[in-house]
Formats: C-alpha cells, sequence, structure tokens
C-alpha cells in the first residue's frame, strides 16, 4: 500500500489528497489485485464486515431503549418488543444477527483452515483475526446477559465462576468481576458497558485485519504466491464487490428467513423467564456457537484444568501458523492433510452436539474423546504431517493449470467451482 | 457456487440439529392446526377474543399479565375489539391508582392505558394463597415453555389420575405433559365452563385452542406484522439476489475465467 503511486485528476483533489491521502486510500481500495480464481468461501470476510455493522447499528437502537438495571432490564426487553416502533425488528435482527455473525466466521476460520490461509507471511492477519474471535465471543456472552432472563443469570453465574478455579486469588477475581457477592446489578451494568465497548474494538481490530491482509494480498484456492497485478488477479471493484454482494445477498435471505419466521429458535426458551438467583434451570447451556468450548470444559475432571483446557482449545489457534509445518498452503494440494481436515471438522460438530447433551455417561466419554483429538490434530498430526505427507505438484500460476492442462487441474478446477 | 449452497444446506442442518438437541427430551404433544403459523400465518381473530374471554374469567384469578394493556385488546393484528368494547372491558376493571391531592390512594375504573390488573399484590401474596407454588406471569408463557404453544395446549388437556404407584401430596397434581409430571395447578378447564358469546361450544379442547392462542398473541403481538414483512423482505431479497447474479456474470464475462 505504501508503494501506491496515485494522483487525484481534479485540482481540488490533489489539494486534499496531499494533505490527507483518502483518495489514495479509495484508489487503492478500488484497484487491489485480487486473486481471479477466489471462491465463495472466501466472500464471508465481506458477509463478517456487514454483520459486525449490522450489530453495531442495531444495538445502538436497542441501547436507547433498554433499562441497565437488574429490576428493570427484563421489563425494558419486553418494552422494546411490545410498545418501540418496530423494536421487535430491532431486537430479533440483533439477537440472530449474533448467531449468523458466528455462523459466519465459523465459515471464514474454516475456509482458512482448509486453504492455509494462516501460514507465512500472513500470520499477523490470523493472530488479529483471533483475537476477533476472542472478543467476539466475550461479546456474545455479556450480550446474552443483558435480557436478564434465567438464562442471562445462571449462564452469567457459570462462566464468572470459571475464573474462581484460578488458586489463591480466585475467589477475589470473582467477587472483582462481580462487583458483588454473586452475580447482580453491578454485574450487569459493567456487561453493558463492556457490551457496547467491544463492538468498536473489534472495528478497530478489523480495519488492521484488512490492513495486514492488503500488504501480501489474498491468499487463493490454488494456495500459491502470485504477481500482482497480473493476469491470475483482477481489480477488487467491480469484479470482487459485485460477487461478495451477491453472496452477501444470498446470506441475508438466510438471516431474513430466521428473523422473520423463526426469531426464537436459536435462544432458550428459559431466557424468556425473568432471572431469579432462588431457582436454577434444569440444564444451563450456553449459546450453540459456544458449544464446542463448553464441551472441552466439562469434559475435564478439574476444574482448573477444564478452564485451562477451554482457553488453549482457542489459544492453540493462535500457534497454528508455526504448528502446521507444511509448506504447501491449500489442502487441494495435500491429500493426507485434506482428510484430516474433514476429520477435524466432524470433531469439532461433535464437541457441539455433547456440549449442548448433560455430561453423563455415554456423552461425557465423546466428549471426552473428541477433546483429546482436538488437541491431537493441532499438536501431533499437524506437526507430522508436515514432514510425513507427499504433497502433489503445485502450479506455478492460476492461469497455468487451466491453460496448461497440468495434471492438478481436475483438482484445482474441482475447488474452485 | 456449489460449494456455496453445499455449505448454506450444511449450515442449516446444523443448526436446526442444535435445535432438536435442545428438545430432545420432550414427550410428544397433542397437535391441532394453528392458524399462526407458517409464511403467511394469521391469528384467528375469534379464537383471540374467545382465548381473552377464557384469560378474564378463568386464568386472571391467579395469573398476571403483566406486559399488556387493555388498549392492546383494540390494537391491529391482536383480538381487535373495537375501540368501544376494550374502553368498555378496561372499565370493568377497578384501578388503584394516586396518589391524589390529599396524599390518599384511590380506586377507579380502568381505562386504555391501564395495564391488566394483577390478580395478587405480589409474589408472596401469590404464594401464600397458592400453596407455595407462584402461577407464572402469562405474557411470554409461550415463549418461556420449550414446546412453545403445542405444550400449553397439551397442559391444559393433560390431566389424568395417576399411575398405580404415584403418589400425589396434597395440591399437587398429575398431568402427563408437565415436566416430572408433577403441576401444583389444578385442573381447571371443565367443558361448558365458559359460555361463548359467538355460540362457539366450549370444550375443554376449544377452549384450550383458543386461550392458547391468546398467549401466543400476548407473547407475540406483532406477529402478523412480522409475517407479512418477512414475506416482502425475502421476496424483495431474492428478486434482488437474481438481478445481481445476473450483473455478476456480465461483468466477470469480461475477463477469461469462470465464477
Amino acid at each position: 500500500m505504501s508503494d501506491h503511486e496515485y494522483t487525484p485528476k481534479s485540482k481540488v483533489g490533489k489539494w486534499f489528497n496531499d494533505r490527507l491521502p483518502l483518495l489514495t486510500l479509495a484508489n487503492h481500495l478500488t484497484e487491489y489485485p485480487t486473486p481471479k480464481n477466489l471462491n465463495y468461501w472466501w466472500t464471508f470476510g465481506g458477509i463478517l464486515t456487514f454483520c459486525l455493522i449490522t450489530q453495531i447499528v442495531t444495538g445502538l437502537v436497542l441501547a436507547m431503549h433498554y433499562i441497565a438495571h437488574a429490576d428493570m432490564a427484563f421489563d425494558s426487553v419486553e418494552h422494546i418488543m411490545r410498545d418501540v416502533n418496530y423494536g421487535w425488528l430491532i431486537r430479533y435482527i440483533h439477537a440472530n444477527g449474533a448467531s449468523m455473525f458466528f455462523l459466519a466466521v465459523y465459515i471464514h476460520i474454516f475456509r482458512s483452515l482448509f486453504y492455509g490461509s494462516y501460514k507465512a507471511p500472513r500470520e499477523i492477519i490470523w493472530i488479529i483475526g483471533i483475537i476477533i474471535y476472542l472478543l467476539m465471543m466475550a461479546a456474545a456472552f455479556m450480550g446474552y446477559v443483558l435480557p436478564w432472563g434465567q438464562m442471562s443469570f445462571w449462564g452469567a453465574t457459570v462462566i464468572t465462576n470459571l475464573f474462581s478455579a484460578i488458586p489463591l486469588i480466585g475467589e477475589g477475581i470473582v467477587t472483582w468481576l462481580w462487583g458483588g457477592y454473586s452475580v447482580d446489578n453491578p454485574t450487569l451494568t459493567r456487561f453493558f458497558t463492556l457490551h457496547y465497548l467491544i463492538p468498536f474494538l473489534i472495528l478497530g481490530l478489523v480495519v488492521l485485519h484488512i490492513w495486514a491482509l492488503h500488504v501480501p494480498g489474498n491468499n487463493n484456492p490454488v494456495g500459491i504466491d502470485i504477481k500482482k497485478p497480473s493476469k491470475d488477479t483482477v481489480p477488487f471493484h467491480p469484479y470482487i464487490v459485485i460477487k461478495d454482494g451477491f453472496a452477501l445477498l444470498m446470506f441475508m435471505i438466510v438471516f431474513a428467513f430466521f428473523v422473520f419466521y423463526t426469531p426464537n429458535i436459536l435462544g432458550h426458551a428459559d431466557n424468556y423467564i425473568e432471572a431469579n438467583p432462588l431457582v436454577t434451570p434444569a440444564h444451563i447451556v450456553p449459546e450453540w456457537y459456544l458449544l464446542p468450548f463448553y464441551a472441552i470444559l466439562r469434559s475435564v475432571p478439574d476444574k482448573l484444568l477444564g478452564v485451562v483446557a477451554m482457553l488453549s482449545a482457542i489459544l492453540i489457534l493462535a500457534a497454528l501458523p508455526w504448528l502446521d509445518t507444511s509448506k504447501i498452503r491449500s489442502a487441494v494440494f495435500r491429500p493426507l492433510y485434506r482428510q484430516f481436515y474433514w476429520i477435524l471438522v466432524a470433531d469439532v460438530l461433535i464437541l457441539g452436539y455433547v456440549g449442548a447433551m448433560p455430561a453423563e455417561g455415554l456423552y461425557l466419554l465423546i466428549a471426552r474423546i473428541a477433546t483429546a483429538y482436538y488437541f491431537l490434530h493441532f499438536l501431533v498430526i499437524l506437526p507430522v504431517l508436515g514432514f510425513k505427507e507427499k504433497t502433489l505438484p503445485i502450479p506455478l500460476s492460476i492461469t497455468e493449470p487451466i491453460l496448461g492442462g497440468s495434471p492438478n487441474l481436475a483438482a484445482a478446477k474441482k475447488k474452485e467451482s | 457456487m456449489k460449494n456455496f449452497f453445499k455449505a448454506l444446506i450444511l449450515s442449516i442442518f446444523f443448526i436446526s440439529f442444535q435445535y432438536n438437541t435442545n428438545a430432545a427430551e420432550k414427550v410428544e404433544y397433542l397437535k391441532t392446526d394453528w392458524s399462526f403459523k407458517g409464511l403467511f400465518g394469521k391469528f384467528d381473530r375469534g379464537a383471540l377474543q374467545r382465548g381473552y374471554q377464557v384469560y378474564t374469567e378463568v386464568c386472571s384469578s391467579c395469573h398476571s399479565m403483566k406486559y399488556l394493556s387493555y388498549r392492546n385488546l383494540a390494537e391491529k393484528g391482536g383480538p381487535e375489539f373495537t375501540e368501544a368494547q376494550a374502553k368498555a372491558i378496561a372499565a370493568s376493571f377497578e384501578v388503584k391508582d394516586g396518589p391524589n391531592a390529599d396524599g390518599d390512594m384511590f380506586t377507579r375504573p380502568g381505562k386504555l392505558s391501564d395495564k391488566f390488573i394483577m390478580p395478587y399484590e405480589n409474589v408472596q401474596a401469590a404464594q401464600a394463597a397458592n400453596g407455595g407454588a407462584y402461577p407464572p406471569d402469562m405474557s411470554v408463557l409461550v415463549k418461556a415453555r420449550g414446546g412453545g404453544v403445542d405444550y400449553i395446549y397439551s397442559l391444559l388437556q393433560g390431566y389424568e389420575d395417576p399411575p398405580v404407584g404415584v403418589t400425589l401430596d396434597d395440591g399437587v397434581y398429575y398431568n402427563k405433559y408437565m415436566y416430572g409430571n408433577k403441576i401444583k395447578m389444578a385442573n381447571q378447564l371443565s367443558d361448558g365452563l365458559v359460555e361463548y358469546n359467538d355460540g362457539t361450544s366450549a370444550t375443554v379442547e376449544q377452549m384450550s385452542k383458543d386461550v392458547t392462542t391468546f398467549l401466543m398473541w400476548a407473547a407475540e403481538p406483532h406477529l402478523e406484522s412480522r409475517h407479512r414483512m418477512g414475506f416482502k423482505a425475502i421476496v424483495y431479497l431474492i428478486i434482488l439476489t437474481v438481478l445481481v447474479y445476473f450483473s455478476m456474470k456480465r461483468i466477470w464475462s469480461r475477463i477469461e475465467t469462470k465464477i
């Protein structure tokens, strides 16, 4: 981006641009050379930006009507649902938007895993992404507490209690987090404050994420370095803009279906019961997008080790660029990794499933095996695979396999479509 | 493109799968045809009005509906009583107001802007009057129970004699749809309990259906406009998607690559 030469045509434009090069930035974003073989899995970056903006805008409106007080929060949400003009629409978009956000981020992350987008020189993009993901989980968790329903209250109690696993100072930390001796009004007000703050931190990190992306440029399904600009690239506008737009519209249709026809299907019925510290729900379950980590937490019999395992499961992703020792990025050319990739996908889905089930009997056993496999994948399989795997020959450019009729043609084409 | 559809299908499958696991322990509920389900679902006005009657004459002696106001009864998408009717309904209740200029509380006939009156002063009074069990507020009850309308509809008709070997304490009743089968609310409905103005025969089944419809509306007063808007929004999005798809094809045809 720093080597970008651009001179605005108009005199005023030139005057302005010499003082603040916004027009250079705009020109960079329009011209940004993008690999032309990007498939639809690459559209989720744009979709995620849309999700973030949607959450911020709807969240702002909700914050105008919401009352962060233990005695009034539940009532104020019902006030939004009933008496605020289109309040029901705003709230249902916001509540389902969180789920859509996570759906998109999981696809985005697993796309990176498949095509090796985290590998050099894109480690910083990846690590910023992991931080964004962590902040998203924090924001989602605190947002779920705000309606002050039963699941809000007890979810907050369970999660904040995890900190009590820290030796010696654990109990003190929990009291400090709560602002008292149980989850109560001080907890709610600070969660509201942080829930309001975090999206803007995410927004800032998204800017860094995209900035870091624009230094090496996009990875692509073939996973090779390409010359930019060249026959292998297209300008971001209009080619990628229209394609991202199309994918976003498809995503919005699914989104709209949830908002208008099954707005409560992803939430828990208990959250329509006002928080009651004296009544514990039969099963305390987090939102669906946190279930795999919840399963990992519960699969370890020791509380402290369970918390450590859960945090490691997320933080291990940050070390991924160094755990994966293979020089080849795309799984298209890694026949063994491709199979382990799909096993990992299945493993995470299984963890999600058992996370929703009571932690006993067969479910607990499955959770333990799946947890062990999760760590095995990252700590043993990936490092070893880099040395042992016999990879397929990679093409020299994106256009080459198509024009040159290389043996990888079929594989490369299949993944592109 | 194909992959994209695969992903969509997979994710929808996954989400519904998750949902089913949450509700795995439920028993088979009684089924009926709800008019408010589906893309164009609307409330049955008659059922809402009859349901309100059942609520007022039966449920409201113990269950509050604190988020509803009498004005809601005349609003679009609800029971749609005329404004005069809703005013008359409101006026038939004594509402506590005040303090007045002398500092005294007083009662007056209800107005449209008043919330539904509460059967008990507070939770403790409700519990004291009901053997320790608090009759839950019914404003969002349908959304606060796993099985939703089917659960409420079944529960109202699910009273049975306990099976052999099950002993019930005083004030505890057997209901085959209740979680754990023990419920502190006695069977409230019996054939002909209320007298419907429109001549509908007040069977237990009919009353259960009517009052459940009413509770669904109470929990989701904007359901009708949500369905209407949803249909428009989705049709709009589909048309726009098709247009953008062809624009995309046109733009990408400038270069030699497939999209």
